[in-house]
C-alpha cells in the first residue's frame, strides 16, 4: 500500500518536473525565435506568404462567426434593453462587447483552432518527413527560415482578424437591431460613437489581440517543432496547440481585463 | 595541400545516453570515390552520416572533413562547411509546399545572389541530369517514390557539393527506379568529381556500383574491402549479410530465456 502511495507521489513529482522542464525549453525556444527573426524582416515576402496561409485563409471563419455573434448580440441586447426602454443603447452594447471582449477572445479561439493547429501540423509534418533536417544539412537554419516567418505572420494576422471580427459583429448587430427590429439608426450609431473610447476600448482590445497572437503562434510553432516525428506525435501536438492556446487565451484575457478596465466607470 | 581523403574518421565513439552506438570506428573516404556503409538495422549507419554532417557530436574521437574537425566548429563555420556537402534523405525529404523546380532552386536562392534567369537554367540542367526536366512544374505529391528520389538527388547536387551522402537511397523502389538511382549516383559522382557515401542494405546494387564497402556490426567496423574482396570473403558475418542468410553471427532469435521456460513447460518435457 505504502509503495503505491510513494509511486503515486513520485509520478506526480515526475510530471511536475517534466512540465517545468518543458516550460523552460519552450521559453528558450521563444527567445531563439526572437533572436533569429532577422531573416523574416529582411525577406518580408516570407512573412507575407505565411500571412496568406494563417490570415487570409482564416477570413471565411472569422467573417461568418463575427456576423453571427453580432446578430445574436443584437437580438439579446435588444431583448434585455427594451425592458428598460433603452433599446437605442443596443449599439453600445454590441460595440463594447465586441471591441473589448468577444472580438479579441472569440477571434483568438477561432484563430487557434484554424491557423494554430495548421501551423503545428505543418511544422510537425516537416519534421516527420525530415524536411527540417534536410534544411539543416543545407546550412539553412529551420528556426530562421520556417519557424520565425510563421510566428510573425501569426502575430501580425491576429489583430487584423480580430478587428475584422468586431467590424462584422457590429454589422451583424446593426442588421438585426436596426434593419430587422427597427431600432432608430441615428441613435444606434451616435450612442455607439459617443461611448466607445479609442484609448480604453479599441486600443485595449488591440493590445489583447496582439498578446493573444503572440501566445497562440508561439505555442503553435513550439508544439510543431517539438512534436515527436510520428503520426501520433503530430496529432497529439496539434491537439495540445488548440487546448493550451484556448486555456491560455481565456486566462490571459482575465488578467488583461483586470488590469485594463479596473475601476473604470 | 589537400589530403587525398575527403573524410577521415578516427577512433569515433558515439552513445545515446548510456547506450553505445559506435565504438572506436576508423574509416577513410578518398576523394572521388563511392563508398558504401552497410550493416543491419540499428547498427548506427545513419548516425555515422549525421556525425559527418555535424548534426550530432561524437562522445569521443573525431570526424575530419576536408581537413576540418567537424564537431569542433562553431555553428557558423559548420554551416559554411555544410555548403560543401549534401544529403539525400531516405524518402527524399522534398519540401512539400514547393514545386519540383523550386525545390531544386531552393539552395541557390538561399545561398547565392544569382539572377533568376541563371537559376532557371541551372535548375533545368540539374533536372535534365536526373531525367526530370519535364516534371519541373509538378508538386512533390504528384511524384512517384522513384521520381521524388531523383528530384531530391537533383536538389542535393544543386550547388555542386564535394561530398554527397545518401541515406538508404534504394529503399522502397521498384527494380527499374532502383537501377536508375544507382546508376545516377555513380554517373553524377564521376561527372562532378564528388565523393559519395551511401548507407544501404542493398547488397547486390552496392556490389555493382561502389568502390569500397564498410560493414558495421555491433558498433564496430566488422569488415571492409572492395566489392570483389567482399564477394569472396569467407568471414561469417559478411557471408551471412551478402547471401541474406537468416541465422549466423547475427542471430535469428532475440536473446531470451529458454523456449520451454517461456511456455511454462517446466519438467514435463523431461
Amino acid at each position: 500500500m505504502s509503495d503505491r502511495i510513494i509511486a503515486g507521489i513520485r509520478g506526480i513529482g515526475h510530471r511536475v518536473i517534466e512540465a517545468v522542464w518543458r516550460l523552460g525549453y519552450a521559453s528558450r525556444f521563444f527567445l531563439l525565435i526572437l533572436t533569429k527573426s532577422g531573416t523574416s524582416f529582411r525577406r518580408f515576402g516570407l512573412v507575407i506568404r505565411e500571412m496568406y496561409f494563417a490570415g487570409v485563409q482564416s477570413l471565411i471563419i472569422i467573417i461568418v462567426s463575427g456576423l453571427f455573434v453580432g446578430m445574436v448580440l443584437g437580438l439579446q441586447g435588444y431583448e434585455t434593453l427594451q425592458k428598460y426602454g433603452s433599446e437605442s443603447a443596443t449599439g453600445i452594447l454590441v460595440a463594447l462587447s465586441l471591441v473589448r471582449e468577444l472580438g479579441p477572445v472569440v477571434a483568438a479561439l477561432l484563430f487557434a483552432s484554424r491557423a494554430g493547429s495548421a501551423i503545428t501540423a505543418e511544422i510537425g509534418l516537416m519534421k516527420t518527413t525530415e524536411q527540417l533536417s534536410a534544411m539543416e544539412m543545407m546550412a539553412i537554419d529551420p528556426v530562421a527560415r520556417v519557424v520565425a516567418p510563421r510566428f510573425w505572420a501569426g502575430v501580425l494576422s491576429m489583430p487584423l482578424l480580430a478587428a475584422l471580427f468586431s467590424v462584422m459583429g457590429i454589422f451583424g448587430g446593426h442588421l438585426i437591431a436596426v434593419v430587422v427590429i427597427g431600432v432608430d439608426e441615428g441613435s444606434f450609431w451616435s450612442q455607439m460613437q459617443s461611448v466607445v473610447d479609442f484609448r480604453y476600448d479599441i486600443l485595449n482590445g488591440f493590445i489583447k489581440t496582439f498578446v493573444f497572437g503572440v501566445a497562440i503562434t508561439a505555442i503553435a510553432v513550439f508544439e510543431g517543432y517539438d512534436a515527436p516525428p510520428t503520426a501520433a506525435g503530430v496529432s497529439g501536438a496539434t491537439t495540445r496547440t488548440v487546448v493550451t492556446s484556448s486555456l491560455i487565451i481565456l486566462g490571459l484575457d482575465f488578467i488583461l481585463t483586470a488590469f485594463m478596465f479596473r475601476g473604470m466607470s | 595541400m589537400k589530403s587525398e581523403n575527403l573524410v577521415e574518421i578516427n577512433n569515433l565513439n558515439f552513445a545515446y545516453d548510456t547506450r553505445a552506438i559506435l565504438k572506436g570506428i576508423n574509416m577513410t573516404m578518398p576523394r572521388g570515390k563511392v563508398i558504401a556503409i552497410m550493416g543491419g538495422s540499428g547498427s548506427g549507419k545513419t548516425t555515422l552520416l549525421r556525425l559527418i554532417g555535424g548534426t550530432v557530436a561524437p562522445s569521443s574521437g573525431s570526424v575530419r572533413f576536408d581537413g576540418q574537425i567537424v564537431h569542433e566548429l562553431d555553428r557558423e563555420s559548420l554551416f559554411r562547411l555544410r555548403r560543401k556537402m549534401s544529403m539525400l534523405f531516405q524518402f527524399g525529404a522534398l519540401f512539400t509546399d514547393l514545386s519540383v523546380f523550386d525545390n531544386v532552386a531552393f539552395q541557390m536562392r538561399e545561398h547565392t545572389d544569382l539572377p533568376e534567369s541563371m537559376i532557371r537554367d541551372l535548375v533545368l540542367m540539374k533536372l535534365q541530369a536526373v531525367g526530370l526536366r519535364g516534371a519541373h512544374h509538378l508538386m512533390p505529391s504528384q511524384l512517384s517514390g522513384g521520381m521524388a528520389r531523383r528530384v531530391a538527388l537533383a536538389r542535393s547536387i544543386a550547388l555542386d557539393p564535394v561530398l554527397c551522402m545518401y541515406d538508404e537511397p534504394f529503399t522502397g523502389l521498384d527494380p527499374i527506379s532502383l537501377g536508375v538511382i544507382a546508376s545516377l549516383i555513380r554517373r553524377l559522382t564521376d561527372a562532378l568529381g564528388m565523393t559519395s557515401i551511401i548507407v544501404t542494405h542493398d547488397v547486390q546494387s552496392s556490389l555493382r556500383m561502389v568502390d569500397y564497402i564498410y560493414f558495421i556490426a555491433d558498433g564496430v567496423v566488422a569488415a571492409q574491402g572492395t566489392p570483389a574482396e567482399i564477394r569472396d570473403s569467407v568471414a561469417p558475418f559478411v557471408h551471412q549479410f551478402v547471401h541474406g542468410e537468416e541465422d549466423g553471427p547475427v542471430p535469428f532469435h532475440y536473446p531470451a530465456d529458454t523456449y520451454a521456460n517461456d511456455l511454462k513447460l517446466g519438467n514435463s518435457l523431461v
